[in-house]
């Protein structure tokens, strides 16, 4: 560990759970700052197919030609430093399939995480990414035997080229926005999964992503084809080392559920507080299929993240499932975007927020439907819960309605953790700290309840951390 | 044994204010194990005020003294006074959504033991509690006070009670809204509260819920003070007559 490095502080014992770094030992290493020559060196570590290739520098183009986002946290986006971010960094030499191959200092890590553990209790299939590469990766045999395929990015590339030329980029265009483009040049890692048709994976898969070095850039890339009638569950975490510099996470997640598919996505984000989290996730839902957004934002300085569902066939459904917890410090720009083109789809998003003690939330939130897209129906609900001194909630829900048969509800409530609701509570013994982590742990209870019961123990953990030192 | 070891609540000159009105302008009480006393009065006269100061809500200010079971508890913070077996039931209970009855339930029954009842043990003696009030199992599991009734309301303060089994209750209104049939059963519920070792002060504008639970000590509060105190014979008295003819009283006793 470098000495000459300071901790920042947070909450609770993020640095001794998650913050803990390993030395920067690394197999491959990209100079700092971002350029035409970076993108080729990845494309070229990598062996890629010519089309990947000039898809990576079309899109750095694009990138530098975009300006910086217009709205959001101007100031804090702009203390984004480009030219001082690793792009892309190889730990290890290869990828390996049983954790007794990955190397010590790596496994060791993952081990602490709770990783290997997780993955044989109740997991189907895992990859663990550490900096740019997938450093392990299992699925269960039997999913295997039934066609399903999932594999880190880039060997979805390799061993499925036509799939992945087929479907990449296609729900999210690289040039959608800035740092789309910027994960189109620079990706690496990630998941690809594809389920055939009719084929139910009941256990969840499982990818988590870990960022050890300082200044680092994590640009893993996502793709999920559901094939027809087919359902899948996916579950992403995350942490990092605390530095008091800032790293860069800006991944790309594609989902396309074909007719009568269903896909679940489910992210725990517990960045370290110096990360900014700038996220692109979009999916397109065609006839009777279903998509579910679960996100849930805990950690990073800054989190930029709308996930969208385009309902393109009848009767599809979309839903976004969101909480974010904005403690002193950090902003969680959070939302959900859902575009109705056919008719008799269906749409739900729910999004609770808290802030605290000096934190910010916002939701953004945008639902569209097209003309012709009749007999839609869209919910819109947005709890915001403000606790402390100097915590701040903004709430910019847009809808743009081009059709006039649609049922539109909306609902947006701001409530402060009130006195009457604490005093009621600790009239029954509770202290004050114990009120206080009851009334959250209700608040965000209907999003807890969604989560596999591992991860809501792990959920109500990190909420009880962040609760810790809670002030009026 | 002295006065003092069967006196189980007491206060003496309690006064309390809000924001710098005063609203209690002086009370005492001494209430013995296994007495139950009721503080009747009109709407405004600061009687429900009285009950949350003594609680220690954190917008009403009170000084004076404020003892259980012979301890000044006075300066104490609520969950301190609760823990130490002081209970309140509230007149408005608040809602806590996403929290439900069976987990807050079970979280105020071991901060009142001071220590975690396992989890069968408590379920068992839920089902009996929850049984004795007539109360559909179904209810452990809703969100606490979220879309009750006002019926729900008061019986799930009084199944709190049952639960906590505090040293000594202040019930604040704890009969309002409540049907002939739910007042039989909240009344029953706070008879089977009333132990010899305990005890009960009810905060009450009507006397009908005292045809079911009989008070040792009657006082009739207005103007912030206890302008009269006697047996069951004066709630009564109240019934029949009104408060009006006392408030020559209060006005004599020093009033505004």
């Amino acid at each position: 560990m470098s000495e000459n490095l300071t901790l920042v502080t947070m909450g609770g014992d993020y640095a001794e759970r998650y913050g803990f770094r390993d030395p920067e030992d690394f197999f491959v290493k990209a100079p700092k700052g971002l350029n035409h020559e970076v993108v080729e060196m990845i494309s070229r570590l990598k062996k890629e197919p010519e089309w990947m290739r000039e898809l990576r520098h079309k899109a750095l183009d694009t990138f530098l030609a975009k300006p910086m986002p217009s709205w959001g946290n101007l100031d804090m986006l702009s203390r984004i430093n480009f030219d001082e971010i690793t792009y892309y960094l190889r730990s290890t030499e290869k990828q390996e399939t049983s954790w007794d191959e990955v190397p010590e200092n790596i496994k060791r890590t993952f081990d602490r995480l709770g990783i290997p553990e997780a993955e044989r209790k109740f997991l189907a299939g895992v990859t663990a990414q550490y900096e740019s590469e997938v450093v392990y990766h299992s699925v269960k045999e039997e999913l295997t035997k039934q066609g399903v395929i999932f594999l880190d990015m880039d060997s979805g590339l390799r061993e499925h080229e036509d799939l992945v030329r087929e479907y990449f980029a296609s729900v999210i265009p690289v040039a959608d926005n800035k740092f789309s483009a910027l994960n189109s040049a620079v990706w690496s890692g990630g998941s690809f999964i594809y389920i055939p048709p009719h084929t139910e994976v009941t256990i969840p898969l499982q990818a988590y992503f870990r960022i050890n070095a300082e200044n680092m850039g994590q640009f893993e890339r996502t793709l999920i084809i559901a094939d027809e009638g087919a359902k899948v569950h996916y579950i992403e975490g995350c942490t990092a080392p605390v530095y008091s510099t800032n790293s860069l996470h800006s991944a790309v997640v594609e989902l396309i559920a074909k007719k009568g598919a269903t896909i679940r996505y489910t992210t725990i984000q517990n960045w370290a507080t110096n990360i900014y989290n700038l996220v692109t996730k979009r999916a397109v839902a065609l006839e009777d299929a279903r998509v579910e957004w679960v996100d849930g934002n805990i950690g990073s300085r800054l989190t930029m993240k709308y996930p969208a569902v385009v309902l393109k066939g009848e009767r599809a459904h979309g839903e976004v499932l969101s909480i974010a917890f904005a403690g002193p410090g950090q902003h969680q720009d959070a939302g959900a975007k859902i575009t109705h083109l056919a008719p008799h789809t269906t749409s739900q998003i729910t999004s609770k927020s808290i802030s605290k003690d000096g934190g910010r939330a916002t939701y953004r939130g945008l639902v569209k439907v097209r003309k012709g897209a009749e007999g839609c129906k869209t919910s819109v609900q947005c709890d915001a819960l403000l606790i402390g001194h100097g915590a701040r909630t903004d709430t910019y829900p847009t809808m743009e309605i081009d059709e006039d048969d649609v049922r539109v509800e909306h609902e947006a409530r701001v409530s402060k953790l009130g006195d009457e609701q604490l005093f009621y509570l600790r009239s029954r013994g509770l202290t004050d700290a114990q009120a206080r982590l009851m009334i959250v742990n209700g608040f965000i209870e209907p999003f807890v309840r969604e989560l596999p019961m591992e991860y809501a123990v792990e959920l109500n953990r990190l909420i009880e951390l962040e609760m810790e030192g809670s002030v009026g | 044994m002295s006065t003092n070891d069967t006196l189980i609540f007491a206060c003496h000159d309690v006064h309390v204010t809000v924001g710098d009105r005063e609203v209690v302008k002086g009370v005492d009480l001494a209430i013995r194990r296994g007495e139950i006393h009721a503080i009747m009065g009109p709407n405004g006269s600061g009687k429900s005020t009285l009950a949350n100061a003594l609680m220690g809500h954190p917008m009403l200010t009170l000084s004076g003294r404020v003892e259980l079971a012979g301890e000044e508890i006075a300066e104490l913070d609520p969950d301190e006074k609760a823990r130490r077996g002081l209970f309140l039931a509230f007149q408005y209970p608040v809602a806590i959504p996403g929290v439900t009855v069976a987990s807050f339930l079970r979280a105020a029954v071991s901060a009142r033991r001071g220590a975690e009842v396992p989890v069968r043990e408590f379920r068992k003696e839920l089902v009996a509690r929850m049984e004795q009030l007539e109360m559909n199992p179904s209810f452990a599991g809703r969100y606490l006070n979220e879309g009750f009734s006002g019926g729900e309301k008061k019986r799930l303060e009084i199944l709190q009670l049952l639960m906590l089994q505090p040293r000594f209750a202040l019930l604040d209104e704890t009969d309002s809204g409540l049907d002939i049939d739910a007042l039989k059963i909240v009344a029953q519920g706070i008879n089977a509260a009333a132990t010899a070792e305990s005890g009960i002060l009810l905060v009450t504008h009507y006397q009908r819920l005292l045809n079911y639970v009989k008070p040792h000590v009657v006082h009739v509060f207005m103007d912030g003070r206890i302008v009269r105190s006697g047996g069951p014979e004066l709630a009564l008295e109240l019934e029949e007559r009104g408060y009006d003819w006392l408030e020559p009283v209060a006005a004599a006793g020093g009033g505004r």
